[in-house]
């Protein structure tokens, strides 16, 4: 294993090295590093990164503990003590964290090392990264391409062998769909399962922390990392984590996996569907009973979850005021000014949209029609998903329904890319987990673009989640693929 | 439902957010049209039907109340963008 090799490792791969010391934490951390400034700059994964206080850290690593000496990479709207949290927002450009996030408390407490924060759509509102303030991540199996959002800085690092694994944030497919179209595997954990205590609030009823990651089994391990109750977060469940890994490699023969005859719809890619219908066939052939099922409100998820998203989004951001924290205008004239000039300027367009969407279905005359109506067909929903989890193990559906777009390609119509999210976006509002995993590619302009599976399983049944998807991975190739810009090793160079 | 009644410049002044008259017009046409997909909504019986504010039900979490440590006040202070003598210096509300 040389230096410029082992960025490409897994996280597994990595402990493995590191226990049997052939690499220490430091060279880890170094080769990431190296990596990083060759590369990062035609990608754009990262806004910040800093290998002084990490390389202290890795010097000090533990590396028996459960992710002992292993670097991750952090979305930049988790706070860790001493760093910058900017959200991708002129709002908090100059912030910098006071504490540590839970997650962070917990992956320091599992021996890994933080060194970077990534990037993603401003406050995580977007599909794209378009939306980040300080530049859009592009896709390393195509730079003409979005890497996905809101956590593109953590799935395009992964994907290009910039980070062992990352942190994302998921409030309607933030971590699945960016794995999805980089390549990777992204998980959403059951609400409740990661504490959100130190995560930059979105949308409180739909956001959840999850790890992005090369492959199934990593992805596990990072779960195994920051799950678990937590005092600090109300909304954490009171339930103890299991290890996640322990199911993995188990037969899936008899396990019942649901195909819901309403995502056959238009707007989904050819390419897609033809791989996901592959991937549904295989899993027959791993002894998975495939079950037609009924999700009979899909045609309302998208409408209902962007109404409450931006309503909850609208509270969130009003604590954004310029008085204890983030950006303030300059002399302001009386306190409406001063609140109104402040927003202007911090707050970049997707923001303001959903700010001002978020207050009209809130606001009086309205609130009836449109959050009220909303949070009881957000009910109907999870009454679906009841419904069909008496029936079956897991759903299976395409992640995105089409691979990573052009940039620019899609940002003068916001509907058209809230439309989407219709596959991710009822994990949220139901608060069950899901995992997206590599399926097949898309040949779209002479560009080989990944596309992602999405498994969705009960609420609290990540094991078994999470034990499907491996079985689907490991039978499979299309975790291996690299994109271009991945490292070559060095054996297949000579 | 009536989205035609969306007035942009009113609702953002509600929201404290000022925009250009550019932006004003920008989202106007932007969200009436997200108004506009959402109105299917109202095609949902949505009678007896009970509304969801979370996605798992939630109880309350109580915990000893007693005092622990967290941030100093100069931590506290640290991202202030005016502050003197200890304190948050705010714009000035009453003349």
């Amino acid at each position: 294993m040389t230096p410029r090799d082992l960025p490409a490792t897994t996280v597994a791969e990595l402990q493995d090295l590191l226990r049997r010391r052939e690499v220490s934490s430091s060279e880890a951390l170094e080769s990431l590093h190296v990596r990083i400034e060759n590369i990062d700059g035609g990608i754009g994964a990262y806004l910040s990164r800093d290998y002084e206080t990490a390389r202290k850290e890795s010097q000090n690593a533990d590396v028996n503990l459960p992710l002992g000496g292993v670097p991750i990479a952090i979305k930049d709207n988790i706070n860790v003590a001493g760093q910058p949290c900017t959200c991708a927002s002129r709002m908090l450009r100059d912030y910098r964290a006071t504490y540590d996030a839970t997650v962070i408390r917990k992956l320091r407490a599992a021996g890994a090392v933080i060194f970077g924060k990534t990037n993603l759509d401003e406050f995580a509102m977007g599909s794209s990264t378009e939306n980040s303030n300080i530049r859009t991540t592009l896709n390393p199996w195509d730079i003409s391409r979005v890497a996905g959002g809101s956590s593109g800085g953590s799935a395009a690092a992964v994907a290009a062998d910039e980070a062992f694994a990352a942190l994302g944030s998921d409030t309607g497919g933030s971590v699945r769909q960016p794995a999805g179209l980089c390549g990777i595997v992204g998980m959403k954990p059951t609400y409740g399962r990661v504490s959100r205590f130190g995560l930059t609030a979105f949308a409180s009823s739909l956001d959840q922390i999850g790890p992005l990651a090369k492959n199934v089994r990593d992805a596990a391990l990072l779960l195994n990392g920051i799950a678990g109750p937590d005092p600090q977060d109300s909304t954490s469940l009171n339930q103890p984590a299991p290890d996640f890994t322990v199911q993995l490699g188990r037969d899936i023969r008899g396990l019942r996996v649901g195909v819901a005859k309403e995502h056959s719809m238009d707007g989904v890619d050819p390419q897609v569907a033809t791989a996901v219908a592959a991937a549904v066939d295989h899993l027959a052939s791993l002894g998975a009973e495939i079950v037609d099922i009924a999700l009979p409100h899909t045609d309302y998820t998208v409408a209902a979850y962007y109404v409450l998203a931006t309503a909850e989004a609208s509270a969130n951001l009003a604590r954004f005021d310029g008085v204890r924290y983030g950006h303030r205008a300059e002399k302001p004239h009386g306190l409406l000014d001063h609140y109104e000039r402040t927003r202007a300027e911090g707050f970049g367009p997707e923001v303001k949209r959903r700010i001002i969407l978020g207050t009209y279905v809130l606001s009086s005359g309205y609130y009836d029609a449109y959050y009220l109506r909303a949070q009881k067909i957000r009910q109907l929903i999870r009454g679906d998903f009841a419904r069909v989890f008496q029936q079956v193990d897991a759903v299976v559906s395409p992640t995105s329904p089409v691979p990573a777009f052009k940039v620019g390609e899609r940002e003068a119509d916001p509907l058209q890319m809230y439309l989407a999210d219709i596959f991710t976006i009822p994990a949220n509002l139901t608060g069950i987990c899901g995992v997206s995993v590599p399926c097949g590619f898309a040949e779209v302009d002479g560009a080989r673009l990944p596309i992602g599976l999405q498994f969705l399983g009960n609420a609290l049944d990540e094991a078994r989640l999470l034990q499907i998807a491996f079985a689907y991975e490991q039978s499979t190739n299309w975790h291996r693929a690299r994109p271009p810009l991945a490292v070559v090793p060095t054996e297949a160079n000579a | 439902m009536a989205n035609s009644d969306l007035d942009v410049t009113h609702v953002a002044r509600l929201a404290r957010l000022k925009l250009t008259d550019a932006e004003a017009q920008l989202f106007q046409e932007q969200l009436a049209h997200v108004l506009q997909y959402a109105d299917k909504l109202g095609e949902v019986d949505v009678s007896g039907v009970e509304a969801a504010a979370h996605a798992i039900p939630l109880f309350d979490v109580f915990r000893e109340d007693e005092a622990r440590d967290w941030f100093t006040p100069e931590e506290a202070l640290r991202n202030a963008p005016r502050q003197a003598n200890g304190l948050f210096v705010v714009t000035k509300v009453v003349e």
